[in-house]
C-alpha cells in the first residue's frame, strides 16, 4: 500500500475551498494552513498560461524531515504517510527547514503540524476532507502500488509531474498537466 | 459631500462590553500536545448533523451542519443528495461556519440615540425596537400611505420580511440582485426566447462540447454547479473559449482566449453571427422550425465582418472565424453562456439579446449540451389573508422601463430623495440582507436618499457599512441558527431541501420570520402571521408535497420526477415559445413598437483617457460580495484585494509590487483606503482590476476594516439600460495616486 495523490492542474480553479475544509476538518487555527493554493503565471499578454495547482505535504518517500528529526516525532506510517506526534515534537523547527515545500509549520501550541492525508478519514475508508469537497473534483486520492486504482491510471495516461524532484524526495503529491 | 442629519455611526459607543466579554469566542482546537489523538479524538466526538441550506451566496447549496455536545458548529458538508452541490461545497460554504462564530456579530438591538450631542447606539431589547418599529409602520402608512415604506432586500431574510410589507400595504420592494446584477440578461433572454435564464442557469454545461463565456468568469464565480460542470466539461473535452479584457481562471482553462477591448462585445457578438449565417454554419432546420425574423438578421448583420470587428474588438478575423466554426461544429451542443452579473455598460439587454439570438442561430437552446428545460416544485402557499392593493409600488416608480420585470433599487433610492414632482415619494427604508453603501453605485446619491428618509430599520447579522445608517438595526441569527423557507430548486429534475436551525441563535440575535411575525402582530397583522413558529409552516407545506418534517430532517433534500416532459426537445417537435409570437424572436417586433432597437446594434462607448485605466471588478472565488470580507475562516484565504495592473502600466508609472497606491476617479472621488499593486500580465494595459467587496469602513468589522479598496465607492458614474433600468456600471475610469491623498485631511 502506497499513498497517494493526483491533482489536475487542468482542472482546478484555485478556490481554495480544500484549505477552508482541511482548516475545519483539521482545526486547523485561524492564520495557518496545511494545505494552500499556488498560482503560477508564464508568457506575456495574450500569450499567456496559468497553472493553479493545491499543494501541501508530499508524503515523500525519501523524506528530509524525518530524517533530520531529532526526537522521532516525524515518522512514516503505513501506506507512506508521514505524521508528527506532537507530543514527542520539541519544536526545534528542523524539519520545517529540511522542507523543500514549507509544508511544515509551528503550531501555536508549540508542537510542528502538517497534512496528514486526513489520516483519521483513511482510517474509516474516507477520502481526504480536501478532497472529499474539491468542487471541480481535480483532486485525486488512492494507492499507488494498485495498478487499477484510480490514481494509477491517471498517472499511466496523462502528462504529470511533482515538485522540486531535484530535491531527491521522492514526493508523492503529483499533479496532471 | 451630504450634510447628514444621519450620521454614520460605528456600532459600538455604548454598553456592548459586557455582552463582548459573554460572547463565546470562537471554539478551536483547545491546547492539547497530542495532535494525532487530539484529532481523532474531536472526529469522535459525538457531532450531531442538521440539514441546512447554505446562504454564504445565493447558489443555496444544501448541506448538514455539524455541532458537538456543546452546541459549537465545527463544520458543514455538503448534502451529496443536492444537485446544486453534489455534496461539496464552495470554499465560501465549507467556510460558512465563519459566518456564525464571527465574534463582530451584531448582538442585540440597537437603537439610535443622541447623547451630548453625539450620535450613538444604545443597545435596546427586542420589545422596545419592536414596539419602535411597529410605531413607526403605524405612523407611516397613516402620514403617506404604507407605499411610501420601501423594503431593500436580498436572500432568505428578504423574503419573510416581503411577506410582512405585502400585508401591511406595501410593494414598494427591490433587490440590487435584478437592476444592478442580473436584469438584463432576463430582459435579453425573455424577449428573444419567451423565458427568463433564471437561477440557477439551465445551461447543460456537463454534456456541452463548446462553452462559451463573455466576461463571465466561472471559477472565479463560484455559483456551485456552474463550477462543477465546466469541470465535467473539462474532463469531456469540450472546448472552451473566453471572452475577457482579463486573462481570467476561465481564459486560462480555454483553448481560445479572445483579449477583447472592454465595452466592445456586441461588436463581436454580431461579427459571429456574420460567419454563422454567411458560411451557412446555422442550424438551419432548428431557426426554420423555431425561429422568426431570420431574414431580418441576416440583413442586419451582413456589414458586421469579423474585418469589421477587428478595429473595434482587437480580437483578429481569423480568430473569430475559427471560434465561430468552433461553435457551429459543436452546435446544438454548443452554449454562449448568458453571464450572470451583466449591468456594463447600459446596452446590456441588447448585448444578452445578442447572446440568445446567437444561442438561437447554433440550436442550443432546448438541446442537449446546450440550455435545457428547468423545472420546479412550487411550494403550497402557507393559508393567509389576501394581500391589500397597494396604491402603486416598485412597478410605477420604475415605470419609465418597459421590460424591468422586478423593483429596481435605484430607483427606490431616486423616489426617497425630496423632488415635489414625484408621485412616489418614499419616506422610509428596511433592508435586509444587503449592504446597500457597498452594493450600489453612485455613493452620494444612496446617502443623499438615506439622509432623507425619515425611518431607517437594517436587518441583519454583520455590522455593515448601511447598519451604521439605521435608527434601529435589529440582529438577525445567521442560516445556521434559523429556519427559513423551503429551497424549491430550477434544475434538470425538481428538488426541495430544507433549513433546520443547527444550534440556538448566538448573542441576542433573531429570525427574520419572528421579526416579520412580531411586527406584524403589532400592527394588527396578525392573521397574516398564523403560526407560533416558522417550523409550523414548513411543516404544513412539506405534508401538502407528501413528505414530512421529520423525514426532511433526515435527509435534507428531496428530488423528484420531472413532470413537465421531457429536458430537451425531441427530432421536429413542436414547441411555442413564450413569446408574442411563441417563436424565437430574432427580430423583436415588441422592441420595434416601443422605438427600440429590433436587432442588436453596436455603441460606441467611451473608452479611458489618457492617463486614466478603466476600473473593472469581479469575484473572487472565496467571498461573496461585502458580507463575507469579515468572516474569519474567508479572511484567512483573502484578507484584501489587491490592483491589477498590466506591467507596462507598472513601468510608465514605476509602480512596484505591493506598492500601496490610491485611486481617483473621472469625477474626482477617491478611494478611502490604499490598494496593494498586484503587477500581472494577467489584465490588459487599458484596464485596472480588483476583487470587489473590499474596503470597508466600519471599524467594528474588525478584520475587514481598511483592507483594500471599495470598487462601489468608485463607480460614480453609470449608464441606465434603457429597457429595463440596469445601471451599467463599467464605465468608469481611475487614475493612479502613489501618494496618499488623504494625509493632509482630518478623518
Amino acid at each position: 500500500m502506497r499513498y497517494a495523490m493526483v491533482i489536475d492542474t487542468l482542472k482546478c480553479v484555485g478556490c481554495s475551498d480544500c484549505v477552508v475544509a482541511c482548516q475545519t476538518e483539521n482545526n486547523v487555527p485561524h492564520g495557518y494552513c496545511r494545505d494552500w493554493i499556488t498560482e503560477a503565471v508564464s508568457g506575456s499578454y495574450p500569450n499567456l498560461e496559468l497553472e493553479l495547482r493545491s499543494e501541501r505535504c508530499n508524503h515523500c518517500a525519501n523524506p528530509p524531515c524525518v530524517r533530520c528529526c531529532p526526537t522521532g516525532a516525524s515518522h512514516v506510517v503505513e501506506g507512506g504517510i508521514v505524521l508528527v506526534t506532537a507530543d514527542q515534537c520539541i519544536g526545534c523547527g528542523a524539519c520545517i527547514e529540511s522542507c523543500p515545500y514549507d509544508a511544515r509549520y509551528q503550531h501555536p501550541d508549540g508542537y510542528v503540524d502538517k497534512c496528514t492525508f486526513c489520516h483519521h478519514r483513511l482510517e474509516k475508508g474516507q477520502q481526504p476532507a480536501c478532497v472529499s469537497v474539491c468542487p471541480t473534483k481535480c483532486m485525486y486520492f488512492g494507492d499507488l502500488d494498485d495498478p487499477n486504482s484510480e490514481i494509477s491510471q491517471l498517472l499511466k495516461n496523462r502528462k504529470h509531474k511533482t515538485l522540486s524532484p531535484e530535491a531527491g524526495t521522492d514526493p508523492h503529491v503529483f499533479y496532471l498537466i | 459631500m451630504v450634510t447628514s442629519r444621519r450620521k454614520f455611526i460605528k456600532i459600538s459607543a455604548l454598553g456592548l462590553g459586557g455582552l463582548a466579554l459573554s460572547s463565546s469566542a470562537v471554539n478551536l482546537l483547545a491546547p492539547n500536545p497530542l495532535l494525532d489523538a487530539a484529532v481523532k479524538e474531536n472526529i469522535a466526538k459525538k457531532l450531531s448533523r442538521t440539514a441546512t441550506y447554505c446562504e454564504v451566496c445565493f447558489w443555496k447549496c444544501a448541506a448538514w451542519a455539524y455541532a458537538d455536545e456543546t452546541g459549537d458548529i465545527k463544520k458543514v458538508i455538503g448534502n451529496d443528495d443536492d444537485p446544486h452541490c453534489n455534496g461539496r461545497l464552495c470554499p465560501r460554504g465549507t467556510g460558512g461556519i465563519g459566518m456564525y462564530s464571527d465574534e463582530d456579530r451584531l448582538k442585540t438591538p440597537l437603537i439610535r440615540t443622541t447623547i451630548n450631542g453625539e450620535e450613538t447606539y444604545r443597545e435596546a431589547s427586542w420589545e422596545e425596537a419592536l414596539d419602535l418599529i411597529a410605531e413607526k409602520f403605524t405612523e407611516i402608512k397613516q402620514k403617506y400611505g404604507p407605499e411610501s415604506f420601501a423594503l431593500l432586500k436580498h436572500g432568505s431574510p428578504g423574503s419573510h420580511l416581503e411577506h410582512l410589507f405585502k400585508a401591511y400595504g406595501s410593494d414598494t420592494i427591490a433587490e440590487p440582485a435584478y437592476a444592478q446584477c442580473r436584469g438584463p440578461r432576463e430582459t435579453g433572454f425573455g424577449l428573444t426566447f419567451g423565458s427568463w435564464v433564471g437561477s440557477p442557469e439551465p445551461t447543460d454545461i456537463r454534456d456541452t462540447k463548446c462553452l462559451v463565456l463573455i466576461g463571465s468568469h466561472i471559477g472565479e464565480n463560484m455559483h456551485n454547479t456552474q463550477v462543477q460542470e465546466m469541470s465535467d466539461a473539462i474532463d469531456n473535452g469540450a472546448t472552451i473559449i473566453t471572452v475577457d479584457p482579463r486573462f481570467s481562471t476561465a481564459a486560462s482553462k480555454s483553448s481560445h482566449w479572445l483579449p477583447i477591448k472592454p465595452a466592445t462585445d456586441i461588436a463581436l457578438l454580431l461579427s459571429w453571427m456574420h460567419v454563422l449565417i454567411e458560411e451557412e454554419l446555422y442550424n438551419k432546420k432548428y431557426v426554420e422550425k423555431y425561429a422568426i425574423g431570420f431574414e431580418e438578421l441576416k440583413a442586419h448583420v451582413k456589414p458586421y465582418t469579423p474585418e469589421w470587428a477587428y478595429g473595434i474588438t482587437t480580437i483578429k478575423p481569423d480568430s473569430i472565424r475559427e471560434t465561430a466554426r468552433l461553435m457551429a461544429a459543436a452546435a446544438p451542443a454548443t452554449i454562449v453562456h448568458p453571464g450572470r452579473h451583466v449591468t456594463w455598460y447600459g446596452d446590456d439587454s441588447q448585448r444578452e439579446r445578442a447572446i440568445a439570438i446567437l444561442n438561437g442561430l447554433l440550436g442550443s437552446w432546448g438541446n442537449r449540451g446546450g440550455f435545457y428545460f428547468k423545472e420546479k416544485i412550487s411550494i403550497p402557499k402557507y393559508p393567509h389573508p389576501a394581500y391589500p392593493e397597494p396604491k402603486w409600488g416598485w412597478h410605477e416608480i420604475g415605470q419609465q422601463y418597459p421590460f424591468a420585470e422586478m423593483g429596481n433599487t435605484s430607483e427606490v433610492v431616486k423616489a426617497t430623495i425630496p423632488n415635489e414632482d414625484n408621485p412616489y415619494p418614499i419616506k422610509a427604508w428596511m433592508i435586509a440582507g444587503t449592504n446597500l453603501i457597498n452594493t450600489l453605485p453612485q455613493r452620494e446619491q444612496t446617502l443623499e436618499a438615506i439622509n432623507a428618509v425619515e425611518f431607517l430599520v437594517v436587518v441583519d447579522t454583520m455590522p455593515m457599512e448601511i447598519t451604521g445608517y439605521a435608527d434601529v438595526v435589529l440582529p438577525e441569527c445567521t442560516y445556521l441558527e434559523r429556519y427559513d423557507g423551503i429551497r424549491s430548486a430550477t434544475n434538470r429534475h425538481p428538488s426541495i431541501a430544507v433549513r433546520i436551525p443547527a444550534v440556538k441563535p448566538k448573542y441576542n440575535s433573531k429570525p427574520a420570520w419572528w421579526i416579520s411575525k412580531q411586527i406584524g402582530d403589532r400592527i394588527g397583522l396578525g392573521d397574516y402571521f398564523n403560526y407560533n413558529d416558522f417550523e409550523e409552516v414548513i411543516e404544513w407545506q412539506l405534508n401538502k408535497l407528501g413528505t414530512s418534517l421529520d423525514e426532511m430532517k433526515k435527509i435534507g433534500v428531496k428530488n423528484f420526477e420531472r413532470t413537465s416532459g421531457p429536458l430537451f426537445l425531441g427530432e421536429g417537435q413542436d414547441y411555442v415559445f413564450g413569446t408574442p409570437s411563441g417563436k424565437i424572436e430574432f427580430y423583436s417586433q415588441e422592441l420595434a413598437d416601443l422605438g427600440f432597437d429590433p436587432m442588436p446594434v453596436y455603441t460606441h462607448h467611451p473608452q479611458p483617457p489618457q492617463g486614466f485605466y478603466r476600473l473593472n471588478y469581479g469575484r473572487s472565488p472565496m467571498h461573496t460580495f461585502s458580507r463575507t470580507i469579515n468572516n474569519p475562516y474567508l479572511s484567512d484565504l483573502k484578507s484584501e484585494n489587491t490592483l491589477w495592473v498590466n506591467p507596462r502600466v507598472a513601468r510608465i508609472l514605476d509602480l512596484k509590487k505591493d506598492q500601496p497606491v490610491w485611486l481617483k476617479n473621472q469625477d474626482g472621488i477617491l478611494s478611502a483606503f490604499p490598494i496593494k499593486v498586484r503587477v500581472t500580465e494577467r489584465i490588459r494595459w487599458d484596464s485596472v482590476y480588483m476583487y470587489h467587496g473590499f474596503g470597508h469602513n466600519n471599524k467594528k468589522l474588525t478584520r475587514a476594516f481598511g483592507k483594500g479598496a471599495s470598487d462601489a465607492e468608485l463607480i460614480s458614474q453609470i449608464v441606465v439600460d434603457p429597457l429595463m433600468g440596469g445601471t451599467g456600471l463599467r464605465g468608469n475610469f481611475v487614475s493612479i495616486l502613489t501618494e496618499d491623498p488623504h494625509k493632509n485631511t482630518m478623518v
